[in-house]
C-alpha cells in the first residue's frame, strides 16, 4: 500500500485491474485505492508478472502492507541485461519517493517455471507503444491469452473513438463516478458488466444499484473471470458522502497542522501588471476554437514553473534536516473538489510544457481529480505547489506549505486597479502573487527573487 | 433556436459540468460563474459544450453574454 501523499496512513482496495498471470510494466495502473481524500489509480513500481493478489477488494490496510506479488520477468525484453540463471531473490531498488515513502511496496518473488503467462512479443510491444495502447489493459485473444497484433490495433481504434470524448481516460477501463465505484465494492458488483447512463457514459450509483437484483437473479453469470473475487469484507470500503467529507477534513487537518507545526513559514507578496499577458492571450484566443483557448491561469502556472527552475532553492523537499533540490519542476496544483475539500496533484515537468499542453494537462487534471481518477504518482511527485484562488474572487491568498515541499505559490484574482504608470494613473489588470516558503530551506530574499522572476516572465508572455 | 431550446442546452451543459448544482434552483438572474462556483476551466467547458451543441461560434468577447441564465438564453436564441 503506497503512501499517496504525506497525509495518508491507510488505504482500501476498491478494484484490482490486474489478475495473477498478467504482465505489468512500471507505471501501469494496476489497482484503484480509496484514501481519506479520494479514489486513486495506483501504478506498479515494477515490471513483471502478477503472481498473487494478497489484499482483496474492500480490505483496508496500513501504508506499507504488501498488496500483491510481482514476479520478475523470466527474460527481460531490452532495458536490462537478461539474468543468466534463475531469477534472483533480491528486492528491487525502489525509486526515490520523497513524499513519505512507505517501508515497502510491491515485492518481487522469483518466477517459477511454466507460468501461464500471457507473453507479448517485442514487436507487438513496439506496435502498442507506437499506437499508445496500454498492454496491461489488453485481454489477449491469441493462444493461451497471448496478445496479438490484432488485439493491439483493435484497442488503438477503440482508443481513437474514445479520444473524441473527455480526455485521458483509458478506454478499456469502466468509467464510473467515485460513489458508484465505492458502492460497487460494497455490494460486490463487478463494474465490468455495467452500462453507464451518465451523460458521458460513466457508471452512476443508480446503475450499480440496478445491477444488484439482476445479478442475484443470474448468479451463475456474475463471476467475471478477469476480476478478482470480491471479499465479504467489502462493505467496509464504502464511504458515504458525510464520511468522505469528514475523512477529507481530517486528512487535510493532519497535514496542515503538521505543516504549521514543523515548517517556519515566511511570506512575501507582489502585485503584477497583467496587461501584456492578457492582451497577448486575448489576441491568441481570438483565432482559436474554444477547446484550444487558454485561460490566464495557464500563463500564471507556466510562469510559476519557470521561476521555480530559476530559483531552485524553492523547488524540492525538506528531508532529514536538509533541503534536497528536485531536478525537475513538478507543479502541484490545488484543486477544490465540488463536494468540499481539495487535492493537489502534480503536472509533471510543467516548466518544459508548451502552454497549450500545460493547459490541456491542467484541464485533464481537474476533471480527473473531481472524478476520483488521479494517479498515485501525481499525488506524490509535486516539487512546489500553486494555489490559484482568482476564480473565487479573492485578491490574495497566503498558503500553507505541503510538507515535505518548501514553497507554495498563491495567485489571486486578476482585476482592474488604478496603477501608476510613467507618472500617470492608469487602470490596468493586476494580479497579486504571493509566496509562502520554508525558512529552513531559504530566506525571504530568495522568495522575493522568485516573485520578481514570476513578474518578469508575465511581462513576456510570448516566451512562456 | 428558440428560447426554450437554448434554456435546455444551457441546463444540460451545467448539469454536466457541475453535477452537484440544483438546476431547478437556478433563477434567470443567477450568476453562472460566481453563484454556481464555476472556475475559469469549468466556464471554458461550458462554452465548449454550448458551442458544440448549438453550432454557434462563441468568441471570448461574447463571454459577458453568458453571465446569467437569462442573458445566455437571450443571446443564444437571438444568435
Amino acid at each position: 500500500m503506497p503512501a499517496l501523499g504525506a497525509d495518508m496512513d491507510e488505504g482500501t482496495v476498491l478494484e484490482w485491474l490486474v489478475k495473477p498471470g498478467d504482465e505489468v510494466h512500471k507505471g501501469d495502473v494496476i489497482a484503484v485505492i480509496d484514501t481519506a481524500k479520494s479514489a486513486i489509480d495506483v501504478e506498479s513500481f515494477y515490471t513483471g508478472t502478477v503472481e498473487q493478489l494478497l489484499i482483496g477488494v474492500g480490505q483496508t490496510v496500513p501504508v506499507g502492507t504488501v498488496l500483491a506479488m510481482i514476479a520478475e520477468p523470466a527474460a527481460q525484453p531490452a532495458a536490462q541485461p537478461p539474468p543468466a540463471g534463475p531469477v534472483e531473490h533480491k528486492e528491487p531498488e525502489r525509486p526515490p519517493r520523497p513524499a513519505a515513502p512507505p517501508k515497502r511496496k510491491l515485492k518481487r518473488v522469483p518466477a517459477g517455471e511454466g507460468h501461464p503467462t500471457a507473453t507479448i512479443s517485442p514487436l507487438i510491444r513496439k506496435r502498442a507503444h507506437e499506437l499508445g495502447v496500454d498492454l496491461a489493459k489488453l485481454r489477449g485473444t491469441g493462444h493461451e491469452g497471448t496478445v496479438t497484433r490484432a488485439d493491439v490495433e483493435r484497442a488503438a481504434a477503440g482508443q481513437q473513438a474514445a479520444a473524441l470524448k473527455p480526455p485521458s481516460r483509458a478506454p478499456s477501463r469502466v468509467r464510473a463516478t467515485p460513489r458508484a465505484r465505492r458502492l460497487a465494492a460494497e455490494l460486490g458488483v463487478d463494474m465490468a458488466g455495467l452500462t453507464g447512463t451518465a451523460p458521458d457514459g460513466s457508471v452512476k450509483e443508480a446503475d450499480v444499484r440496478r445491477a444488484v437484483p439482476a445479478r442475484e437473479a443470474a448468479p451463475a453469470r456474475e463471476a467475471a473471470p478477469a476480476r478478482e473475487a470480491v471479499q465479504p469484507t467489502a462493505a467496509s470500503a464504502a464511504r458515504s458522502g458525510a464520511e468522505r467529507a469528514q475523512s477529507m477534513r481530517q486528512a487535510i487537518g493532519r497535514l496542515m497542522a503538521r505543516s504549521k507545526r514543523e515548517i517556519p513559514h515566511y511570506y512575501v507578496g507582489n502585485t503584477v501588471d497583467m496587461t501584456r499577458s492578457l492582451d497577448w492571450l486575448h489576441e491568441r484566443n481570438r483565432e482559436l476554437e474554444v477547446s484550444e483557448r487558454l485561460v490566464p491561469a495557464a500563463l500564471l502556472l507556466k510562469a510559476a514553473a519557470l521561476a521555480a527552475r530559476q530559483v531552485p532553492d524553492l523547488n524540492g523537499y525538506w528531508l532529514d534536516d536538509q533541503f534536497s533540490p528536485a531536478d525537475a519542476v513538478h507543479l502541484g496544483l490545488v484543486i477544490s473538489l465540488r463536494g468540499g475539500g481539495l487535492l493537489a496533484p502534480a503536472i509533471h515537468d510543467a516548466a518544459d510544457l508548451r502552454l497549450a499542453e500545460l493547459m490541456s494537462r491542467m484541464r485533464d487534471l481537474v476533471i480527473r481529480a473531481r472524478a476520483g481518477r488521479l494517479r498515485g504518482s501525481e499525488l506524490t511527485d509535486a516539487t512546489i505547489t500553486v494555489t490559484n484562488l482568482g476564480d473565487q474572487g479573492v485578491e490574495s491568498v497566503f498558503g500553507v506549505i505541503y510538507p515535505p515541499q518548501v514553497a507554495l505559490v498563491g495567485f489571486g484574482k486578476v482585476s482592474e486597479r488604478p496603477v501608476a504608470v510613467g507618472g500617470l494613473i492608469g487602470v490596468r489588470p493586476v494580479v497579486v502573487t504571493t509566496l509562502a516558503a520554508d525558512h529552513r530551506a531559504s530566506d525571504a530574499m530568495t522568495g522575493a527573487r522568485y516573485l520578481a522572476e514570476v513578474s518578469d516572465l508575465l511581462q513576456r508572455p510570448e516566451e512562456l | 433556436m428558440t428560447p426554450d431550446q437554448a434554456r435546455q442546452v444551457i441546463e444540460e451543459a451545467l448539469a454536466q459540468i457541475a453535477p452537484d448544482v440544483d438546476i431547478g434552483g437556478i433563477t434567470p438572474d443567477t450568476d453562472l460563474r460566481d453563484d454556481l462556483g464555476l472556475d475559469s476551466l469549468d466556464f471554458l467547458r461550458f462554452v465548449e459544450i454550448l458551442s458544440g451543441r448549438t453550432g454557434t461560434q462563441i468568441a471570448e468577447d461574447d463571454y459577458p453574454h453568458l453571465a446569467t441564465l437569462a442573458s445566455a438564453v437571450k443571446w443564444l436564441a437571438g444568435g
